[in-house]
């Protein structure tokens, strides 16, 4: 103990505090995980897009990316496993002012609540998915799930994956999403600016955040550490804009493809209702307003 | 003067390395010392080299640090 540690002054306030439960951190996630760098964007990305932050809700799953709900100082919603999706949808329909964030993991998002994300995709529903992949189910101990790419070990196949991984871009583009992006936890930067487009686009969008699990899958897989992982990151990484989501699969040791893929304009779940309705019924069908309760 | 300057909460630090390894002008180094929950935090070594980029700040997991530009 022969260098002395400095801590911050007192008059200085990190630019994230505002947007993170304080008294909640320091939080559950290993060192060397990327979850919170991807919670430290979407701060960034809440604070550069000056929204009015009683109108965002975060809602999250369960897993280790599940756990953001309750680092984020918003409306936070921790539901149960993979229902992430329906239950922001009925959050947005029930009150369409408000922006609705989905913040959760690749197991949640796409196993079990799979069905539910390419429905929503279809629907064109007004959410922000932001899918933390790190390829593993992190916290049950690190079995395959749906994204763990081909030839990787796993508590469930100590022999190697040989299954099929999804690739989540290409699942989400044919699904229907109006926005489509991937980067890895290296990236902050596009990340956090990607993440900041989302919050003004409307329709389904979706980011993808390929991130570091050192417990579980780097260590399993004898790829080092966090800060290993980071720079195999920056290593094979290559950004095409515009990329056919087709050619963005994953593997274990190859190239990963990120970028904004897609960025289109479909009609949102509201319009097509509204249209379908006024055609049907005419004047009969009065269009519902944004209900805002006046308590709060 | 440097043109900014980082600040590091040492009992949130869990010692990762992300904000050394990524520092654009190399101002921080992992420090022997240890946080109370046994973690090396960063120290910063060339504070003159500091241009308050925050980069450190965005790629910090752990709330820990930040970067801020100086008044000028």
């Amino acid at each position: 103990m022969s260098e002395c540690l400095v801590d911050i002054p007192a008059d200085a306030i990190n630019p994230v505090e505002p947007y993170l439960r304080s008294e909640r951190i320091p939080h559950i996630w290993c060192p060397g995980c990327g979850i919170g760098t991807t919670v430290n964007c979407f701060a960034r990305a809440l604070d550069e897009s000056k929204l009015d932050l009683n109108k965002v809700a975060i809602v999250s799953g369960i897993g280790c990316t599940g756990r953001v709900a309750g680092y984020a100082a918003l409306d936070s919603f921790h539901t149960t496993h993979g229902r992430a999706i329906p239950f922001a949808t009925g959050l947005k329909l029930a009150n369409p002012e408000l922006q609705v964030v989905v913040y959760s993991g690749d197991g949640d998002l796409f196993a079990i609540g799979g069905n539910h994300f390419i429905h929503a995709a279809r629907r064109n529903m007004d959410l922000k998915v932001i899918c933390v992949n790190n390829l593993t189910y992190a916290m049950t101990g690190g079995q395959t799930g749906p994204a763990t790419p081909d030839h990787v070990i796993s508590t469930t196949s100590p022999y190697g994956v040989f299954e099929p991984a999804f690739n989540l871009v290409q699942l989400a583009e044919a699904a229907g999403a109006a926005y489509v992006a991937r980067w890895t936890t290296f990236h902050v930067k596009q990340l956090a600016r990607s993440m900041e487009e989302v919050m003004k686009k409307r329709g389904f969008c979706f980011i993808e955040i390929i991130s570091p699990c050192p417990t579980l899958y780097q260590r399993r897989n004898k790829m080092g550490d966090g800060l290993d992982t980071m720079k195999f990151y920056k290593q094979v990484s290559k950004i095409r804009n515009g990329a056919p989501t087709s050619e963005c699969g994953l593997t274990k040791s190859g190239e990963i493809v990120v970028g904004k893929f897609v960025d289109r304009d479909r009609p949102g779940y509201f319009e097509m209702l509204n249209a379908q309705m006024t055609e049907t019924l005419g004047d009969r069908y009065v269009i519902p307003e944004a209900s805002s309760c006046g308590d709060c | 003067m440097a043109k900014g300057f980082v600040a590091i909460t040492v009992e949130r630090c869990k010692g990762c390395g992300f904000c050394v390894e990524f520092c654009p002008t190399k101002v921080l180094t992992l420090s022997s010392a240890f946080n109370s929950k046994g973690y090396h935090p960063p120290q910063v070594v060339a504070a003159d080299k500091c241009s308050g980029c925050d980069l450190c700040g965005m790629y910090c997991p752990d709330f820990a640090i930040f970067g801020a530009r100086n008044a000028r």
